[in-house]
């Protein structure tokens, strides 16, 4: 018997849109499971006190500030690197060899694990450049991490910009420096911005680069040198170690609700910009 | 004096735009400068295909470690790409445009979710249920590929998405204007002009899955053995590294570097492939 396509296609439509329901639902379903067990434990003593017995007990306030500045430290020497990357490629070379290899480079870096991140930092900055474990180490191995990141999203935002906004800079009398600095980048600041975010998202959720660069240290930091452990790290460590499921909940509850909110604003900004430009 | 300037500029800019290569290569040249002694002292052959890893004895293979990760990544292949096709091809052709618009960025924005946080579902929820329905302890492959399953999900699904939608809409008018339905129109006409970036998008995922470390040391079990049945704990490549890193020394230390060389091979094999598909898709 031969099965009517019209009705063959009305099945593989239910069994594709079962597939999809259940997929979004896997992933809500992890999200509010966490926020579920997490939020009970959040208060403002969990989030301003100091863990006492190794997390066990007391809050996570050196963690968050670690989480904060580790990001910071790799936007920092990232974004220079990245922007100045996707110029070159968007407003100084032709479409060739040379771009293709830079593209190639860019793809291939994108997926290096982390861990091998992690391995590569710890023996060039925490050994061989005696940085030590510490929040310089750390976040120069996330600026490496998320640097293709930054260059994909600046790229396309430098792209973006109309041309007719460069021909004006340039009939005004100005070089092509200026008319990139002064009229091109602030046209593509939203989608630069976005990068950047997107960049802090990916680091704020790294363990496995941070863990053997930046160490795990449960001190306030006080200098760039000073070893420090982001909420991430923390929570592998109380999860694992099965120190305490409460405050493990607690930590991945703060971790989840900063990430989306990042995410969301870096989406939020983007669908701005691309409003702007179509 | 400014015209000096304007290619003192473009020079800097040409430095900066190799930085991701020079760091590519710095990252090579480093793991090898550490690892590359061991293998040598062991033997290609021997540190590959050899089983036992006695950092203690001084013996150092790894073949069970590269069993582990085949079995778990082959694993978690198994159970996203039913699901993640099925998502990018009714996100893609099925689906209304308001609820692709709203379905595509949030399985972006739930790639976000932190691989610590995947993980420690894995011992929360399957763990329990593995041990009560299916025995054993709980950490083992099949907990390790349904979680690392979901954590390829969305690489696989938006890429696949991306690729469905370049194909040219002309291709599928052509298909129903003579009279093809819907299904017939994606199965014949879209998923075929399509297969290239999907098989990209399919690769990075596995590059993902074989790359990922912290949730499989949390859910995997980590035993340096053959596994013969999917309950089985094993210990993958990145596990090796991660979990005796922080005592490691000399020799030992050194074997680490080692695992560290043959995963990097594997990802930048795993890189090379995805990059020239999804290039020759272009071309077309």
């Amino acid at each position: 018997m031969k099965i009517k396509p019209v009705f063959t296609e009305r099945i593989v439509k239910k069994i594709l849109f079962v597939g999809t329901v259940f997929t979004v639902l896997i992933l809500l379903f992890i999200i509010f499971y966490v926020l579920k067990n997490g939020l009970a434990v959040i208060d403002l003593e969990f989030l301003l006190s100091s863990p006492k017995e190794l997390g066990r007990a007391g809050g996570i306030f050196p963690c968050i500030i670690g989480t904060i500045i580790l990001p910071l430290v790799a936007i920092i020497i990232a974004t220079p690197l990245g922007v100045g990357t996707a110029i070159y490629l968007t407003e100084y070379t032709r479409e060739g060899k040379l771009t293709r290899i830079i593209r190639f480079g860019t793809e291939c870096l994108a997926g290096v694990p982390s861990i091998i991140f992690g391995l590569f930092g710890f023996v060039l900055f925490v050994v061989y450049l005696g940085f030590g474990w510490s929040i310089l180490s750390g976040g120069l191995t996330l600026a490496f991490m998320i640097l293709p990141t930054i260059i994909r999203t600046s790229e396309e935002a430098i792209k973006s910009v109309p041309y007719s906004y460069r021909e004006v800079g340039l009939s005004l009398g100005g070089t092509k420096w200026q008319t990139i600095t002064r009229i091109v980048l602030p046209g593509a600041l939203p989608g630069i911005v976005t990068g950047v975010i997107l960049g802090i998202g990916r680091s704020i959720g790294e363990t496995a680069a941070v863990i053997f660069t930046a160490g795990s240290s449960l001190r306030i930091p006080t200098s760039l040198f000073d070893s420090s452990r982001t909420m991430a790290v923390h929570f592998y460590i109380l999860a694992r170690e099965g120190i305490s499921m409460e405050n493990a909940y607690g930590t991945a509850a703060i971790l989840i609700i900063a990430i989306l909110m990042i995410n969301l604003s870096a989406y939020w900004i983007m669908y701005r910009f691309m409003a702007k430009f179509s | 004096m400014l015209k000096y300037n304007e290619r003192l500029i473009q020079f800097g800019l040409l430095i900066t735009a190799f930085s991701t290569i020079a760091i590519l290569i710095l990252i090579g040249l480093f793991i090898l400068k550490e690892g590359l002694p061991i293998i040598l002292k062991v033997g290609i052959k021997n540190f590959i295909c050899g089983v036992n890893w006695l950092p203690r004895e001084g013996e150092f293979e790894i073949f069970p470690m590269i069993m582990g990760s085949l079995w778990i990544t082959a694993g978690a292949l198994l159970m996203s790409m039913p699901l993640s096709l099925a998502c990018a091809i009714y996100l893609a052709e099925f689906s209304t445009t308001k609820i692709g618009k709203i379905l595509k960025p949030t399985i972006e924005l739930l790639a976000g979710i932190p691989s610590v946080v995947y993980g420690f579902m894995g011992m929360v929820i399957l763990f329990p249920l593995i041990r009560n329905f299916l025995g054993g302890p709980g950490p083992c492959i099949l907990a390790a590929s349904i979680i690392l399953g979901i954590m390829i999900l969305p690489t696989i699904t938006s890429i696949s998405i991306d690729s469905l939608q370049a194909v040219p809409y002309s291709y599928r008018e052509g298909s129903l204007a003579l009279g093809a339905t819907r299904w017939q129109t994606v199965k014949m006409v879209v998923l075929p002009a399509a297969r290239s970036g999907i098989i990209a998008g399919i690769i990075l995922g596995v590059g993902r899955a074989v790359g990922e470390t912290m949730a499989v040391i949390m859910i995997a079990g980590n035993a340096v053995i053959i596994p013969d049945s999917i309950l089985d704990p094993v210990r993958t490549l990145t596990a090796n590294i991660a979990l005796e890193m922080s005592f490691a020394t000399g020799e030992h230390r050194q074997a680490l570097f080692a695992t560290g060389i043959v995963l990097f091979i594997v990802i930048m094999i795993l890189n090379i492939t995805a990059n020239l598909i999804a290039k020759k898709e272009v071309a077309k």
